[in-house]
């Protein structure tokens, strides 16, 4: 496993194009791309304020620079360096920017949600959707990009609207059975949407691509429901995270649970393989206070770990939530299915030191990684069952069905690994930390041995 | 009285009225018993002048006891004086009422006696029952007391039961309306909610408006050319061709969703059904070729599965209802075979792992049982040995203790047939040491026979000899001779001898001389010869019953009455421990 360099960035802007070759990086109000190969600087933008959101358009042509307080967008071409455009949504306010999966019209969303500004690059045509609605996941384009689902409210009810991304044409326009919608999501396979309420209410919606409810779930009443819903790539699974510290599995022929994955303190599983990572304080003697020790001092005060495998049953860590607060810390929040649907990774919020793999063949637990510190983000290897996650320290943690590894991210000054994200071959990672960012490749031969 | 004391001695002439006083006064028990009490104390401090009788008023005394022993019912003794007028009295009858009078005044002490016993008695038992009652008056009061206090506490608890229910009743009616304020509040929120959300919703408008009347001059997107599609294209009109393309756009996304799920969906049906199919050509593989005991109602249903099989095969492809339907029911009815047959399998292997065990253990089960049941009559036989010794030790026990009683506690019966056994045992004995003296005597007497036979040869030789010598003229010398040798011995015997040999020598008179003619020791033996020739005579007869008569009871003479005797014995012999036993169970009663 190597390490490239540090490199700065901010507000933890940093992509990698979707076609996997470039690397955009922004720093306060300037926009670099790199090669990913070579690292090296391809194009310098400069944008006129401190950019708050950066994107690449699905063709890797063109990235968009969002700046929030200034209401502006501006779009590089990487063609093109000299081409440039910028959006201005004026007084209106915007909160929101994103391309559309062709990559030729930006959707900005403005203040107070009022509407949803269409911009074409194409024809420089503008259109607006009104009635926006401000949740947790309001807007979702299929996969192959052909529709975009959108929340709405309109006269205190909710609807969906479903639009042809081509030409922005209106295709369905329903009503769903929801209290108050928290998000929608399309089904990788682009024919089902998935629509669930606010926490108050446990409910799952089910709706085919043109509008018809196929299924409507509900798991329990009146305690706190759906905190996250996420779909296997294979669009087989439904899993749905709850505030009842369970997973929900429903399949897709009958919209029915399949099974339930809790996420006990004790783990009596005699199966699952419970990883514990163990700190260790290098010692120090008195022979280590030589100058050499001390020349490489950095190292001596970051502190090894590594694994260890904890015999059932074992007692996690909780913390109970306050029960006076809203939203609650306790659930599962994040859910992740590897790229081949085996495998789905959760995290419980009351157990945030702690990262559940379960088997989704087996429908059974297969690994509980238990952290020193709270878990930040854990992504899945977009090709092979590998699950990467940082805790905001100075490692880098793997797992795979083969094992577990901790590793010490070899930089200067401290780097924490704050966030991370794979690159679309799955042979390096971007670690991110609150001011830099470090690019990790997978030694693939040696992982494949 | 004493006032009346003094008055007597004043005047005989108020006498008659005095003692009418007196009598009438004798009336009243109260005063009678004055006068009874005040007697022995009048008695000893008896004075002349005091005195109830003097020697001027004995008649009138007289009178007045006599009146007095009348109303105490003693009619019958009078005191009479002994001449009218004298003053001396009948001591006779004066004793005989003193007598009576004695006897009435002890048999009241004895009743007073009684009396008082019983007043004692009853006073105590008064007492006793007081106490008695006091304790179960102070009981009843305790009792009462707890009852009280249990009737308080019951008043307690109720009072509480009451409040707690009002309690819950409260609290219910709290829930209640608590649950009543929620459902308003959540109505009134959600109704507040909308009513917001309105407002937003009509701000939002206004402010749209608003933007859209102004006309923002910001609002704007400067781009340096416009680029090209991603797909190359030119973009369309919107027209109500593109909307219905775009409606057979989404209906094609869905229905080819549709048939690749479908299509999936077949493949994994097919999938299955080959599956089917392989289990049952399994099944049917394993089914048909069963041994022998496979009859040929088996072989052709079996035969009809596989054309089935086939049939199905052939329209698999089809995936007809009919094929499917066919097909899940032969695999289910091979399914169900198979299960027969597996169960039946699964039967046969148990049954013969039970006999393969069973086998392995018959050997040593056999053995087993046959040492067991050797093992077990040993035990038997050791119990009832050991039963036995404890009998037996039991018995001696018994019998140290109590001869008679222990061994008729123990066994009377085994013990009656042992006496009797021993009774045989010693008439046998008897019998036997009779038969031998007999014998003895009998061979004794064979022997004397024998010699006084052979001494009678020799006295007949002798004589014969005598009788020819005399004939002879040795004669004389050879008298001499013979008589020399006998001289000491048959003194008296020669005249005899020579009385007998005066005359013709009869059987009897020559045995009886030749009786007397033995030597000196058979001389001894002469009053025995008698009891030889009885016995010789009485040997052929039952000699030896006639002894053990002799020895058991002299009295009996003949053999018959002696047989009877022996029976009669016996059965009262039987009687005997009958009554025995009788006694001994009387003991025990």
């Amino acid at each position: 496993m190597n390490f490239s360099e540090v490199f700065k960035q901010s507000n933890q802007l940093c992509k990698v194009s979707p076609d996997g070759k470039y690397l955009a990086t922004c720093v306060q109000y300037r926009l670099v791309v790199r090669d990913v190969e070579t690292l090296q600087i391809l194009q310098l933008y400069t944008c006129l304020d401190q950019i708050s959101h950066m994107d690449w358009s699905s063709d890797s042509l063109f990235i968009l620079c969002a700046m929030y307080k200034r209401g502006l967008v501006q779009v590089w071409s990487l063609e093109q360096p000299d081409w440039h455009c910028k959006i201005d949504e004026g007084s209106i306010g915007l909160v929101s920017s994103r391309w559309s999966p062709d990559g030729r019209h930006i959707l900005n969303t403005t203040e107070f949600h009022l509407r949803v500004t269409v911009w074409s690059l194409c024809t420089k045509a503008v259109s607006y959707i009104k009635y926006p609605k401000a949740c947790q996941k309001g807007i979702d384009f299929s996969r192959d990009g052909c529709y975009m689902a959108l929340a709405e409210r309109r006269d205190c009810k909710d609807f969906v609207s479903v639009f042809v991304c081509d030409d922005w044409h209106l295709l369905r326009h329903f009503e769903t059975e929801t209290q108050d919608l928290a998000g929608l999501e399309w089904s990788p396979n682009g024919c089902v949407l998935a629509v669930w309420d606010s926490c108050l209410e446990y409910k799952v919606l089910l709706y085919s691509l043109d509008g018809r409810l196929l299924s409507t779930y509900s798991a329990y009443e009146w305690s706190l429901g759906v905190k996250s819903v996420t779909w296997s790539p294979s669009s087989q699974f439904l899993a749905i995270g709850s505030y009842d510290e369970k997973v929900r599995i429903l399949n897709h022929i009958t919209w029915k649970k399949i099974t339930q994955f809790e996420h006990p303190a004790t783990i009596n599983n005699t199966k699952a393989v419970v990883y514990k990572e163990v700190v260790k304080r290098p010692a120090v003697c008195s022979d280590d206070l030589s100058l050499h020790n001390i020349t490489i001092g950095n190292t001596l005060f970051n502190t090894q770990s590594k694994y260890e495998i904890c015999p059932t049953p074992v007692q996690l860590p909780v913390v109970k939530p306050d029960p006076d607060r809203a939203n609650p810390k306790i659930g599962i929040s994040t859910l992740a299915f590897s790229s081949d649907s085996r495998y789905l990774a959760t995290k419980n919020d009351n157990m945030a030191s702690v990262v559940w793999v379960w088997d989704v063949q087996k429908m059974s637990l297969v690994a509980v990684l238990e952290q020193t510190t709270a878990v930040r983000c854990f992504q899945w290897d977009p090709r092979r069952p590998r699950l990467a996650l940082c805790t905001g320290n100075t490692k880098l943690y793997l797992w795979s069905p083969a094992g577990c590894v901790s590793v010490q991210v070899p930089t200067e000054g401290g780097f924490q690994v704050q966030s991370l994200n794979w690159h679309c071959s799955g042979d390096s990672l971007i670690l991110l930390g609150k001011e830099q960012l470090c690019l990790c490749y997978m030694d693939n031969d040696q992982e494949d041995k | 009285m004493g006032e009346w004391w003094t008055t007597v001695p004043i005047g005989t002439s108020m006498g008659n009225y005095e003692i009418s006083s007196i009598s009438h006064v004798t009336m009243s028990p109260s005063r009678q018993n004055n006068l009874v009490s005040s007697l022995p104390l009048s008695r000893s401090s008896y004075n002349v002048i005091s005195a109830f009788c003097t020697e001027d008023n004995m008649p009138q005394c007289i009178s007045y006891i006599n009146q007095e022993l009348d109303s105490l019912g003693l009619c019958s003794t009078r005191i009479e004086a002994s001449s009218p007028g004298g003053a001396t009295i009948n001591t006779v009858s004066a004793l005989n009422a003193m007598y009576e009078i004695m006897t009435i005044h002890r048999r009241n002490m004895c009743n007073l006696e009684e009396l008082e016993k019983d007043q004692l008695k009853t006073s105590s038992n008064l007492d006793h029952i007081q106490m008695n009652n006091s304790r179960l008056k102070d009981q009843l009061e305790l009792s009462i007391r707890e009852k009280s206090g249990l009737h308080e506490t019951e008043r307690q608890l109720q009072l509480k039961i009451k409040t707690l229910q009002s309690c819950l009743k409260t609290e219910k009616d709290e829930v209640q309306k608590l649950q009543s304020i929620i459902a308003s509040r959540a109505s009134q929120y959600s109704h507040d909610a909308k009513r917001k959300e309105r407002e937003t919703a009509k701000i939002k408008e206004r402010l749209n408006q608003l933007l859209v009347d102004r006309k923002d001059k910001k609002l704007a997107m400067d781009v340096l050319n416009s680029v090209g599609r991603s797909d190359g294209k030119r973009s369309h009109w919107k027209t109500t061709k593109t909307t219905a393309s775009h409606e057979g756009e989404m209906y094609k996304s869905l229905l080819n969703d549709y048939e690749v799920s479908q299509r999936s969906l077949m493949l994994e049906n097919a999938e299955l059904k080959k599956v089917l199919q392989q289990m049952k050509k399994e099944m049917i593989h394993i089914l048909s070729p069963r041994p022998s005991r496979d009859d040929s109602r088996d072989q052709a249903e079996s035969d009809g599965e596989e054309k089935v099989g086939d049939s199905s095969r052939e329209t698999l492809d089809q995936s007809c209802e009919q094929a499917r339907e066919q097909l899940t029911n032969s695999i289910r009815q091979q399914w169900r075979k198979l299960r027969n047959h597996m169960e039946k399998l699964d039967s046969q292997a148990s049954k013969v792992q039970n006999q393969m065990e069973s086998n392995k253990e018959v050997v040593q089960r056999e053995t087993h049982e046959d040492e067991m049941e050797r093992m077990r009559r040993e035990v038997q036989q050791c119990k009832e040995f050991i039963h036995a010794q404890q009998q037996l030790l039991q018995q001696q026990l018994h019998t140290s203790f109590d001869d008679e009683t222990a061994a008729l506690l123990n066994d009377c019966y085994t013990l009656e047939e042992k006496e009797r056994l021993k009774e045989e045992w010693r008439l046998f004995e008897d019998q036997k040491r009779n038969f031998e003296r007999e014998r003895k005597n009998f061979t004794d007497a064979a022997i004397r026979l024998g010699r006084e036979k052979k001494a009678f040869e020799e006295d007949r030789a002798s004589w014969l000899k005598n009788q020819f010598l005399n004939m002879t003229p040795f004669t004389d010398r050879r008298r001499c001779s013979s008589s020399d040798g006998q001289s000491a011995l048959s003194i008296r015997s020669e005249p005899e001898m020579r009385m007998s040999s005066t005359k013709s020598p009869p059987a009897k008179s020559s045995t009886y001389a030749a009786f007397s003619t033995p030597k000196p020791t058979q001389s001894a033996t002469v009053p025995s010869t008698t009891e030889l020739y009885r016995t010789l005579r009485l040997i052929p007869d039952s000699s030896s019953s006639r002894h053990s008569k002799r020895g058991c009871w002299p009295e009996s003479s003949t053999i018959e009455d002696g047989d009877f005797r022996v029976k009669s014995n016996r059965i009262r012999c039987g009687d005997l421990s009958i009554f025995s036993l009788g006694g001994d169970e009387n003991s025990l009663t």
